[in-house]
């Protein structure tokens, strides 16, 4: 058997349809081989919502940020002056630490000349895991008023089981977040939808993947058969992306969605759809 | 002045479209996209582009390699995975993994890698038929979009401050990560913009959420309510039952689409019922904003 793959499905804009797809590739390919699921939409996790997966595990990600000894610190005020992000200050009585600016690098708790810098763990947010029927499923969840997402998605990324075929439900843009899910996948699906801002944002996923190297497809979704599917497919062509599937544009998909319902579940015919998505993917990433 | 912004947790629900009618509608207002990511409003709005400035959001580490002495220190220190080495054992820095702490450099005792400001993006100041217009392009695959998002909110302020303008409307985006804490923070309300599904409504709890902790008013407004009658209703409970004042509900409407595809703002573009409760529901804004 050829090796599982692991399959990013991105968007740009966001309300595409990245996680029906991801919901419904990882549904239809569940039937015939061992899959993983990982939503790494962690400000907005939504998959599970459709998968309706029993979460038995849940891990804290923390990020490390730099506690202040007063009784060593002289406020020489190195560490305000390394640190990047602005994330220290040094008045005349204490260091100040804002811990929502810093990164964790590191840099003032090895600098500090007094080594008057401890790292303590601050939590921003969890990995849940669990299974959805046959499918191991794993979501990362930023905690609300956290401003930084991608050390919850490397600690989701983490957990890929490289045994499986992984589908990787990915955030809307096409900054840190976006290049975080997508690192490391064999294959960048990128979903779209016939309007002027589906095509724009679609232009920006797919320069992303490509600063990444990998290689990529393209889904329209709610296709109307008009100008704007003809726009997309000019576009694909002129970049040699290669179009994979179009899901046409139907209220009684948008309303079986708004059941939490998946398009497998509707119609079993859409299951040998995603698994002809998957093979025509396969076949996309050499 | 008043700063509205226009957010919505999960993406696709309409907020750029309620942007630029609102923009329409307005009388006196300066607009700004601060989606820098995946920013759209400009296709509505089809800006004059005034002004073009540069965006250094941070630095990256660059490897002198004549310098580099393969002692692998920067390998150790770097939290980022950014920093691999060669085959010579030479440090190779991972562009797009790099957050530009800078602890690399510091370490480097044959001081082989130096920090270079990178450019991210850019930023324009650019006339409308509806007023001055401050918008973003964040560089593919760059970070720092909340500082971006700030500069393009710094400008804006600006501009209605000389001009005497006294509204500043800004089309969010997606999340309640980096950038839109910072386009959430000292704004006067923000304008949620949700759908009756299930990711649309646990969406804006989590966004009703993040504008609580930051002590941000906030109103919330139903796209497509009648794809799901019933969790419109459950999401108006809760926004009853949470102090959330409900602006109003837009009925789906296929002239949405085409008015998009026209690139045009909605009020101006259709007389169909969403283009009636989008008019609504900027009556009640502005109610909210005084």
């Amino acid at each position: 058997m050829s090796r599982a793959l692991t399959v990013a499905v991105a968007s740009g804009k966001g309300g595409t349809g990245k996680t029906t797809v991801a919901v419904n590739l990882a549904l239809a390919l569940s039937a015939g081989r061992p899959v993983q699921f990982l939503d790494c939409d962690v400000e907005e996790p939504n998959a599970r919502f459709f998968l309706a997966p029993r979460i038995e595990a849940s891990e804290e990600v923390a990020i490390l940020v730099p506690e202040i000894d007063e009784s060593l610190c002289d406020r020489c005020g190195l560490c305000a002056r390394v640190c990047a992000y602005n994330a220290l200050a040094v008045v005349p009585q204490a260091v100040l630490v804002f811990s929502e600016l810093c990164h964790g690098c590191g840099a003032c708790a090895l600098l500090c000349p007094r080594k008057a810098i401890r790292e303590v763990p601050k939590r921003i947010g969890v990995v849940e895991s669990g299974s959805a029927g046959p499918i191991d499923f794993r979501q990362g969840r930023l905690d609300v008023g956290q401003a930084m997402s991608p050390p919850v998605i490397r600690a989701l990324r983490k957990t890929r089981d490289a045994a499986r075929t992984v589908v990787i439900d990915a955030p809307p843009g096409t900054s840190c977040p976006v290049v975080e899910s997508m690192r490391g996948s064999d294959f960048v699906l990128l979903v779209t939808e016939p309007t002027p801002f589906g095509l724009h944002d679609l232009e920006l996923a797919a320069g992303a993947a490509r600063e990444l190297g990998l290689p990529r497809g393209v889904l329209i979704n709610r296709a109307d058969g008009g100008e704007g599917d003809a726009r997309i497919a000019a576009f694909c062509a002129a970049e040699g992306l290669p179009v994979l599937m179009t899901i046409p544009f139907d209220r009684a998909i948008a309303e079986a969605y708004a059941r939490g319902r998946t398009l497998v579940d509707l119609d079993a015919a859409w299951a040998g759809k995603f698994l002809d998505l998957y093979d025509a993917l396969r076949t996309a990433a050499g | 002045m008043k700063q509205l912004v226009v957010i919505s947790g999960k993406g696709g629900t309409g907020k750029t479209v309620l942007s630029a009618s609102f923009a329409a509608l307005a009388e006196n207002a300066v607009l700004a996209d601060v989606d820098v990511d995946a920013s759209n409003l400009h296709l509505l709005l089809r800006p004059e582009v005034r002004e073009r400035h540069e965006f250094f959001g941070g630095k990256k580490a660059r490897v002198d390699e004549e310098r580099c002495t393969a002692c692998r220190r920067c390998l150790t220190v770097c939290r980022f995975d950014a920093i691999s080495a060669d085959d010579e054992g030479k440090a190779r820095i991972d562009r797009l993994a790099c957050e530009g702490c800078g602890l690399c450099a510091r370490v480097c005792e044959p001081a082989a890698i130096v920090m270079e400001p990178c450019l991210s993006g850019e930023w324009f100041v650019s006339s409308t038929r509806f007023g001055p217009f401050v918008h973003a392009r964040l560089g593919i695959a760059q970070e720092n979009s909340g500082k971006l998002v700030t500069e393009v909110r710094k400008k804006a302020r600006e501009i209605a401050e000389t001009e005497g303008r006294d509204l500043l409307i800004m089309d969010g985006s997606p999340g309640i990560g980096c950038p839109v804490i910072a386009s959430l923070s000292g704004t006067d309300l923000a304008l949620v913009v949700t759908e009756p599904t299930p990711s649309g409504a646990h969406d804006m709890e989590r966004i009703v959420g993040l504008a609580r902790h930051f002590k941000i008013r906030a109103v919330c407004a139903v796209n497509k309510f009648d794809i799901h009658p019933g969790n419109a209703e459950r999401i108006a409970s809760w926004c009853r039952a949470e102090g959330v004042p409900l602006v109003g509900t837009v009925p789906f409407d296929a002239e949405v689409m085409a008015c998009v595809s026209r690139g045009l703002p909605l009020v101006e573009c259709s007389r169909g019922p969403a283009a009636r409760s989008v008019r609504g529901i900027w009556e009640r804004v502005r109610e909210h904003l005084i």
